[in-house]
């Protein structure tokens, strides 16, 4: 079983020097290509502005001309567009940033938080409190739904991931096998529970469990931004802090340990960083699949597989596709809105069956 | 010379099983010993004892006269480097950034002399910028073999001499590239480093090392100067074979019994 975990390194390939030298410019070519695209999805959408208005609509010039379609524009930027973007980027940033640690802790590039159930774990624990505070037991607390919400996703996927972890990991090896076959179950039972609170809700309530279960940025707001934005500070600061002791667990935990690491306490860094981001882009999103896995895979054959760069270029590069597949799902069927879920998953699934059929021949899965 | 290493009265059991029983084993600095005995016999077991892996069910294991399980993963490292068999890496780290991964705090500027050295002495420096999942089996320990030495001098750099453990280093080496593991290890203990290594070779186990430690069913059999411990009587009741000890230049070497009859009949 643990030759299955031999994986993507497994065939010719570009030397590390080449590597290394796009590696010094992955950074700032990221944060450019972010900004192009959030230009882009600035401009396009059910109220179209032109790039010649955009200027003017965020303020930066003719900041007196108060006419009517600057106006309109004003509105649609500053309590839409803005707080959209900037949550789908956010949303996207901790999506692909979880992806990346747990296939570090899990020594295993096919990891995400979305196929192995753990965005599922943290979508149940939100639906359900949707529909307890909804209910009469849980009324008093209905005012909290807001500040709720995240938190019960959050511990959501925390207990997923640690149980998941608990199955799959034994005296320091963690069989790929076990740990796929159990995603498989966490998920079927989270779907479960899910189903059974389609059963029970109401028809409002139905409405958001669905949202849960496709995936959406269209509820982004302001505040919503505000509850992602802190978690993906303290996530940046905890990946710099964790990325060593992830490039060493990739020799295993003994090995790990014998160079220096805490593995104990790395894992459970890494779990509950991985539940957070998880939990947190889930309350806001939905669930959201294959972005944590598509975009480190990209990564890691173009700068390599070292996390003090790979983590925080997956942050930039989960940003961008996130907000360039929102931007697609809020205009290929405009004015309706597609599920971005159903848009990455689209494209993320056929990657993964990609990485599959790669490491076919070479795994005793 | 003083004790790197002190294990006493060491014990370890998995539920029923006893893996080892009772082992006392004092290592000093600038000593190489290799412990020997028969699949089962708690070599593993020892050594992860050693390394401060496995916490032992009973007894204490002292490493440089302080208790083992109060340093700090990061403490022990700069104090012992371990080689493990069978290192399995996931993602495609080249050799390079794998030896580095000794280097600990220390900026790769800083570590980029050790790290050349130690390619240079497994003969991997022409594979440094290689990715690891892509050399063979044997090349793979060697670049591995590499970074458990940077780890080794870094630490010993701050703290003086430190411990090596090796696990069944040379498993997948061929005859040269064991000879120069063991060449290299022999290096490290004439500069004060205890060296310690499971082997299986019983001839290159006495090439290795000064020193035997025989381990049979958990208990210690045999500790001793090679030339005391490897008899025919030894290997008779440890490994259960016949087998030929002769002596060459004072170094006793192994013939076991089936391989010498193989040979007579090839010269008849």
């Amino acid at each position: 079983m643990s030759v299955a975990i031999e994986t993507e390194a497994r065939r010719p390939q570009r030397h590390a020097g080449a590597r290394r030298r796009s590696a010094s410019f992955a950074i700032p070519l990221l944060l450019a290509v972010l900004a192009a695209t959030a230009v882009v999805a600035l401009t396009v959408g059910a109220a179209g502005i032109p790039l010649s208005r955009l200027p003017a609509a965020l303020g930066f010039a003719g900041t007196t001309t108060a006419d009517a379609m600057t106006a309109r524009d004003q509105l649609v930027l500053w309590s839409i567009r803005i707080p959209r973007i900037a949550a789908t980027a956010m949303v996207g940033g901790l999506l692909a940033a979880a992806g990346a640690i747990m296939q570090g802790l899990f020594r295993n590039p096919l990891a995400d938080p979305a196929l192995v159930g753990v965005s599922s774990g943290g979508a149940l624990a939100a639906a359900s409190a949707i529909v307890f505070t909804d209910s009469r037991f849980g009324e008093t607390l209905r005012f909290l739904q807001t500040e709720l919400l995240p938190l019960a996703a959050f511990a959501g996927s925390l207990a997923t991931t640690a149980i998941l972890y608990g199955i799959s990991s034994r005296s320091g090896r963690t069989s790929i096998a076990i740990f796929l076959l159990a995603g498989v179950a966490i998920t079927a039972i989270t779907n479960a529970g899910i189903g059974l609170l389609v059963f029970i809700a109401d028809d409002r309530q139905l409405r958001d469990i669905t949202f849960w279960m496709l995936g959406s940025m269209s509820g982004a707001t302001w505040t919503k931004a505000a509850v992602l934005a802190p978690i993906l500070v303290i996530g940046l600061g905890a990946c710099a802090f964790i990325a060593r002791g992830l490039d060493l667990l990739v020799l295993g935990e003994a090995d790990a340990f014998h160079g220096g690491v805490d593995v104990e306490r790395l894992k459970r860094i890494s779990i509950v960083m991985v539940s957070a981001m998880t939990g947190v882009a889930v309350s806001i999103s939905g669930v959201i699949g294959f972005v944590g896995i598509v975009v480190p895979h990209l990564l890691r054959l173009v700068i390599g597989p070292a996390h003090r760069l790979l983590l925080p270029a997956s942050v930039l590069l989960g940003a961008i596709l996130m907000v360039g597949a929102d931007t697609l799902a809020r205009t290929i069927v405009a004015p309706a809105e597609m599920p971005i879920g159903i848009l990455t998953a689209a494209v993320g699934a056929p990657v993964f069956l990609g990485i599959l059929l790669r490491q076919r021949g070479l795994t005793s899965l | 010379m003083s004790a790197v290493i002190e294990a006493r009265r060491l014990s370890k059991r998995a539920g029923r099983a006893r893996l080892l029983d009772g082992v006392g084993l004092t290592v000093a600095a600038g000593e190489m010993v290799a412990i020997i005995g028969p699949n089962g016999a708690g070599k593993s077991t020892l050594l992860r004892l050693l390394s401060g892996d496995l916490r032992p069910s009973g007894g204490e294991v002292r490493l440089k006269q302080r208790d083992i399980n109060s340093f700090t993963p990061r403490e022990l490292a700069a104090r012992r480097a371990m080689l493990s068999q069978h290192i399995n890496v996931t993602f495609p780290f080249s050799v390079e950034e794998i030896v580095l991964m000794g280097v600990g705090d220390r900026s790769p500027r800083e570590a980029g002399a050790l790290v050349d050295a130690a390619l240079d002495e497994v003969g991997l420096a022409h594979f440094r910028e290689r990715q690891l999942p892509t050399l063979s089996g044997g090349e793979q320990q060697r670049a591995h073999f590499a970074r458990v030495l940077v780890q080794l001098a870094c630490g010993e750099a701050e703290h003086g001499p430190g411990l090596l453990l090796l696990d069944e280093p040379t498993s997948s080496l061929d005859l040269r590239h064991q000879i120069d593991l063991v060449e290299a290890a022999r290096r490290r203990a004439a500069g004060g480093t205890a060296v310690i290594a499971i082997l299986h070779d019983l001839n290159l186990a006495i090439r290795f090392a000064d020193r035997l430690v025989v381990l049979n069913g958990g208990k210690l059999a045999a500790d001793g100067p090679r030339t005391e411990v490897v008899t025919h009587e030894t290997i008779r009741d440890i490994f259960e074979i016949d087998a030929v000890v002769h002596q060459a230049d004072g170094v006793p070497y192994v013939l076991p019994q089936s391989m010498r009859a193989a040979a007579r009949s090839n010269a008849s």
